[in-house]
């Protein structure tokens, strides 16, 4: 390696300029979305450089726009995204159900701001979990990650986009206006260390090609509009061509296959970090840049001699509920730092069930966790 | 032995707070080859409103973004100074401008009162650059990142065109430094 390339592989940035730049390494070619406040530099970066990959960026009339157009886009060969804070990603519900129920591929950011509605624009806030997961109506699968530093955003854009391609589904992207917005040293790695998964296409002729196939991983495999092979596309229930239908066993097979692919699949979905876990008594759990203030609260923990550690997810949808419950066995309670009035530790209650509490610790005005808040429930705790 | 090292540098929006963060930042990150890390918090205004920049800077990785126990302070405005002065930990720095900030609050902490602002637009010529002063004070006094990085980090965040008067910028406010040092 060169001077010169190990000298640009360390740069500051931010968790949105970060972000950008993942999409841009995971092969992504068509942006549509409406700018807002905490997100914009993420619109602002890749309309400067989308355009020299040859790819496409438009700056759309409202957030319902985007999606669709990012959907239509994904549907003709397209790695697609948008990017947007709470507000827009109300809009986008309802075509992110339709990605979702069609099984189009694409990804969308949500650098969460304080809420309800237009809320606190310039201030962090965790209170999107929930909407991520369920803010579309029906029974329908979804994938949401979280990454806590600037490095760690450029990667996990790469997966959400990995992601999408593997499983044929929306992926969101759960960020916040800490993230999004703090500037911090990253070491990026080589071009030939970055693994993009590319859409798996169908082997059969066009006369044979089943969009909606039952086939045995739940995928059915995907090609890009205009190459020759003609199907239908719609939100309506539909069998395997993709017509609609009313039979009730096809509609039935197709939402069970579209809801078990990705928790048949969750091995490869669910992925978290431990810090100090091996001889915790008490479990911090938590995600995004509260999982910071957690992890500055575990150190200060243990330099007071409390065996505290951390358990950080990065896979927030599907939930790692089994994966918590077995980290459960040695812990005397679990403690759950969000920026929100629970959302997340109402799921780990659900995961443990009675055999240790769950505290608490919410914050709701703008501002982040401090670790000292953390520190001081442990030792009420211990 | 591993440190942790927490300056804010508050004021008021247009004032250049959040690129003299980021100049810290990259001066200790990319040139000096340590950690750091840079936020803000910031209202929906593009000037005027408080504004503040918080810059950790590290051997180690920086978990916690945000001030816990801030090692430096700067006020540019009497309201930053008044609000955030408690936040100071034992033995701390504040270093406030003469021009914006007449009263001094008083605490465990050592306390300046320079012409930073008049400094700016006096002796190099632009009150624009008076963040650049204040980096050059802060480089000075705390000795968190090198002169030679500071500089390399200016040079490559600035507009072109204006890195001498940047340059004479951070060279005044170390001079201002070297006095009270």
């Amino acid at each position: 390696m060169s001077e010169k390339d190990s000298t640009n592989r360390v740069q500051v940035l931010s968790g949105n300029e970060a972000c950008a730049m993942g999409a841009l390494a995971a092969d992504m070619r068509f942006y549509a979305g409406y700018p807002i406040t905490p997100s914009s530099e993420i619109a602002e970066v890749l309309s400067l450089e989308l355009p020299k990959t040859g790819g496409v960026f438009i700056q759309m009339e409202d957030e319902i726009a985007s999606m669709g157009a990012i959907i239509g886009a994904s549907l003709a060969g397209s790695k697609s995204m948008t990017a947007t804070s709470g507000p827009g990603f109300s809009l986008m519900q309802e075509n992110i159900g339709y990605a979702s129920m069609a099984e189009v591929p694409c990804v969308i950011v949500n650098v969460m701001r304080g809420g309800p509605s237009t809320g606190l624009p310039t201030m962090p806030a965790q209170a999107d979990v929930m909407q991520a997961r369920w803010g579309t109506h029906g029974d329908h699968p979804i994938i949401a990650i979280a990454p806590y530093s600037v490095g760690e955003t450029f990667d996990l854009t790469i997966r959400a986009f990995n992601l999408a391609e593997k499983f044929r589904t929306p992926v969101i992207l759960l960020m916040d206006e800490i993230l999004g917005h703090v500037n911090e040293k990253v070491v990026f790695p080589r071009s030939e260390e970055i693994q993009v998964v590319k859409r798996n296409r169908p082997g059969v002729a066009p006369q044979n090609y089943l969009p909606y196939a039952n086939t045995e991983s739940g995928v059915p495999p995907m090609v890009s509009f205009g190459e020759g092979y003609r199907y239908h596309v719609t939100g309506l229930a539909h069998d395997e061509t993709g017509f609609p239908t009313n039979k009730a066993q096809d509609i039935e097979r197709l939402l069970l296959r579209l809801n078990n692919k990705l928790e048949r699949n969750r091995d490869q979905i669910i992925d978290y970090a431990t810090d100090q876990f091996e001889d915790a008594e008490i479990g911090i759990l938590s995600y995004g840049s509260s999982a910071r203030s957690a992890r500055h609260a575990v150190f200060l923990a243990r330099q007071k001699g409390i065996k505290a550690g951390l358990f950080r997810l990065k896979t927030i949808w599907p939930f790692a509920g089994q994966e918590i419950a077995d980290h459960t066995a040695r812990l005397k309670a679990w403690v759950v730092p969000e920026m929100n009035l629970g959302q997340i530790a109402h799921e780990v209650e659900w995961a443990v069930g009675r055999s240790v509490p769950v505290h608490r610790i919410n914050r709701v005005d703008g501002n982040p966790i401090n670790p000292l808040e953390i520190l001081a429930k442990i030792e009420e705790i211990c | 032995m591993s440190f942790r090292y927490e300056v804010r540098l508050s004021g008021e929006g247009g004032q250049g707070l959040v690129l003299a963060g980021k100049i810290l930042a990259e001066a200790a990150a990319i040139f000096d080859n340590l950690n750091a890390t840079q936020s803000q918090s910031y209202g929906p205004e593009a000037r005027g409103g408080a504004s503040r920049s918080e810059v950790i800077i590290s051997d180690e990785d920086i978990d916690y973004p945000k001030a816990v126990h801030i090692d430096l302070l700067l006020a540019l405005t009497q309201e930053s100074c008044d609000r955030y002065h408690s936040d100071l930990k034992e033995g701390g720095i504040l270093i406030a401008d003469q021009s914006t900030v007449s009263q001094l609050p008083v605490g465990k902490f050592r306390s300046y009162l320079l012409p930073i602002i008049e400094t700016a637009r006096d002796k190099v010529g632009k009150a624009l650059v008076a963040n650049i002063v204040a980096l050059g004070i802060i480089a000075g006094v705390s000795k968190i990142v090198s002169e030679e990085a500071m500089i390399n980090a200016i040079e490559a965040r600035v507009p072109k065109g204006t890195e001498e008067l940047n340059r004479k910028a951070f060279q005044t406010g170390l001079e201002i430094a070297k006095k009270i040092g």
